[in-house]
């Protein structure tokens, strides 16, 4: 199945921002995750599938930029079928089109080969101006393929984008604003770039019901790796350098205690307690 | 396809369906397992099958060869060392031991030499250092092509890099165009005897389960460590450390990002990744003025402000500050929550601190179930009568 969205460079008569977001299916947090302590193995009873919440802010910082200044949003998936419902989200809150990479070629991929798959399907749509992923997935937490498609698709690289300040189009300029640890980092520099969000970036918009239906009727194709320009040797479980070797259940915490008493008897031994096990210096 | 079904010692059984994390697996018409497409070879199914009837094929391939050492990136911003790239030296020191291989440091910036100095006061074997004016803040571009011109060329096995908002930016660009496996966020390293292979432990699902990763055949095998977590090594007097300068192969025209401003946050006292003592609020405080008790009790521990989602999302403190699943990940020696219920998010972001300290109305609140210490009753009485009590202490401490 092909998507006629490649656009060659010398008919873009008009700057119009062609942007890509990126989102992951993952399991909902609300289904805790937990191991059986019996069998050793994971379970998730009633685990519910949901856009990956930094995603949410990926796609509606997208779509945001697409009003401000004209252009499209394509959204990338790579996951099983049922990932579809997660693109469908996305084109509910607003996103052009959709696509889902999905085949048991890309089954056990890593942050790695993640990064190497999604960069083939992004140069498959052409001329792309921005791709925008949310700062890390809550399933895994290593914030690593963003950077790593950055690399793979010869972009700049920008993480931790808290506000788009301006782009210009004549100059193909971006001024964004990141969040560091000790304050906000103010930078330019030249399109096409990559930029991961954080959650401060916006407040993504519900869908409405007329969007959601329009998100059920639009196709959403799935390519596989014929479809991609790519040495399969990349792809999955083969093209993943890392391997999970072992799961299992931290320690639990140990048995906590409730103080009780007066105001100031509790605060008296809690800060007797803190500084016995010099928490405290105090 | 990695994962295999042997039909023959199968007998149905339906474990395998029923610890599938992704209901990747049914019983076919025969009554037989089978694998579908929406398996990621996560190999839980695996361990659970009584007649080792599925088989997670072993990655295969040839250990790159020629790789030896361990090497630590020192981090560094406004000139100083970032702590956990010591905490790193000391880990690194250890797993060098085990592989009887030397313990190496690459430091990359302007003023990198008289850096290096100082990472020379720690057990270290040989600095590499890369010292230009325009590496005088760091950028993805040119730091990656220093450190990939420093990796190729003296060919560590392992490279340790620190799990900081900088480290995560550069340790994901950097095994990209090594084209190696990184593993981010470790908590535990070692060293696996039989194959002298790192294995690197990391919590995931918000520090629910952890999971234990190797990089078995491609080099260097990278990993991102959680700040202090790793226990800072002493300094030793130890002649021989030796610096080898090497010359840059970025340039002023390799900086493609102009950083234009920085705007310092001067609403908590220090950040919260480099926090031993956090003090968070939530939806118990009721609004944004109640906030400056828990900054006085924070600068009274030496520590800062960390917030529930809910308190952020009411408007009551600035994003920056919020702990979880969509803020911060932190590992503070002491957090105290005061007024927070401890919903998963919330808890995914701070269960990994040393000691917990929970303040809430509510005897049910979910945060009791993680905290060593734990007060029912209303933080506008404890909190007052903790800063009274803490001051109190500091005089007679003084006295």
């Amino acid at each position: 199945m092909s998507l006629e969205v490649a656009v060659p460079a010398k008919e873009r008569v008009s700057f119009r921002l062609r942007i890509v977001v990126c989102i992951k299916q993952v399991p909902s947090t609300e289904a805790k995750v937990q191991m059986d302590p019996v069998k050793g193995t994971l379970i998730r009873e009633g685990v519910e599938s949901v856009v990956n919440p930094f995603d949410e802010y990926a796609i509606e910082e997208g779509v945001r930029l697409k009003e401000r200044y004209g252009g499209e949003v394509i959204v990338v998936s790579m996951g099983p079928p049922q990932a579809k419902e997660a693109l469908r989200q996305a084109l509910a809150m607003g996103a052009d089109k959709a696509v889902l990479l999905s085949d048991r070629a890309f089954a056990g991929s890593d942050t790695l080969a993640t990064a190497y798959t999604l960069s083939l399907a992004i140069k498959k749509l052409g001329e792309i101006d921005l791709v925008i992923c949310g700062k890390q997935a809550t399933d895994g937490d290593t914030a690593q393929v963003g950077p790593g498609l950055a690399q793979r698709l010869g972009f700049r690289q920008l993480t931790y984008v808290c506000k788009v300040k301006e782009i210009n189009s004549e100059s193909k300029k971006i001024i964004v604003e990141r969040l560091l640890d000790e304050g906000i980092q103010v930078v330019e520099t030249t399109l096409p770039a990559l930029m991961t969000v954080v959650k401060d970036i916006n407040q993504p918009r519900l869908p409405n019901v007329i969007s959601i239906r329009r998100a059920a009727r639009t196709e959403i194709p799935i390519w596989g790796p014929q479809d991609l320009n790519g040495d399969q040797a990349k792809f999955g479980f083969d093209g993943s350098p890392t391997q999970v070797i072992r799961i299992f259940t931290p320690p639990p915490r140990a048995g906590g205690q409730i103080l009780e008493g007066e105001v100031p008897e509790v605060v008296s031994k809690l800060l007797d307690a803190l500084s016995s096990q010099q928490v405290i210096s105090i | 396809m990695a994962l295999k079904v042997i039909k023959e010692q199968c007998t149905g059984c339906g474990l395998c369906v029923q610890v599938c994390p992704y209901n990747a697996i049914r019983l076919n018409d025969d009554g037989i397992a089978e694998v579908l497409e929406s398996c990621i070879l996560c190999g839980q199914c695996v361990d659970s099958c009584p007649m080792k009837a599925l088989l997670m094929e072993e990655k295969h391939g040839e250990e790159a060869t020629g790789y030896r050492g361990v090497m630590v990136f020192v981090e560094h911003e406004f000139g100083r060392i970032n702590h956990v790239s010591f905490e790193l030296l000391g880990k690194g020191r250890d797993l060098a031991d085990k592989l009887t291989a030397p313990l190496c440091a690459m430091v990359i910036g302007d003023g990198a030499k008289d850096m290096a100095k100082e990472v020379g006061t720690y057990d270290v074997d040989e600095i590499y250092v890369v010292d230009a004016p325009h590496l005088r803040e760091y950028q993805t571009n040119s730091y990656v092509r220093e450190a990939e011109n420093i990796i190729n060329g003296y060919k560590p096995e392992i490279v340790l890099i620190g799990a900081t908002t900088l480290g995560r930016d550069f340790a994901g660009a950097l095994a990209t165009r090594l084209e190696t496996g990184l593993t981010a966020d470790c908590t535990e390293l070692d060293i696996d005897p039989e194959r002298g292979l790192l294995m690197q432990t990391r919590p995931a699902f918000g520090g629910n389960i952890m999971a234990t990763i190797l990089c078995p055949y491609k080099r260097p095998q990278m990993s991102t460590v959680r700040p202090k977590v790793m226990p800072m090594p002493e300094k030793v007097t130890k002649d021989g450390v030796r610096i080898i300068g090497i010359e840059p192969v970025s340039t002023p025209k390799d900086l493609l990002i102009s950083i234009l401003d920085f705007i310092k946050d001067t609403a908590g006292t220090v950040n919260l990744a480099d926090a031993d003592v956090i003090v968070s609020g939530g939806r118990g405080m009721k609004g944004p003025e109640n906030f400056k008790m828990l900054l006085e009790l924070a600068q009274l521990l030496g520590g800062a402000v960390g917030a529930s989602r809910a308190a952020v999302d009411s408007g009551w403190i600035p994003y920056a500050h919020q702990v979880g699943q969509t803020g911060r990940t932190v590992r503070p020696k002491l957090y105290i929550a005061c007024g927070i219920s401890g919903a998963i998010q919330h808890l995914a972001g701070m269960q990994t601190s040393d000691i917990i300290v929970a303040i809430n109305k509510d005897p049910e609140a979910p945060i009791f179930k993680v905290a060593n210490y734990g007060i029912v009753g209303d933080l506008f009485k404890i909190v007052p009568e903790m800063i009274r009590q803490l001051k109190e202490r500091k005089e007679k401490a003084r006295s």
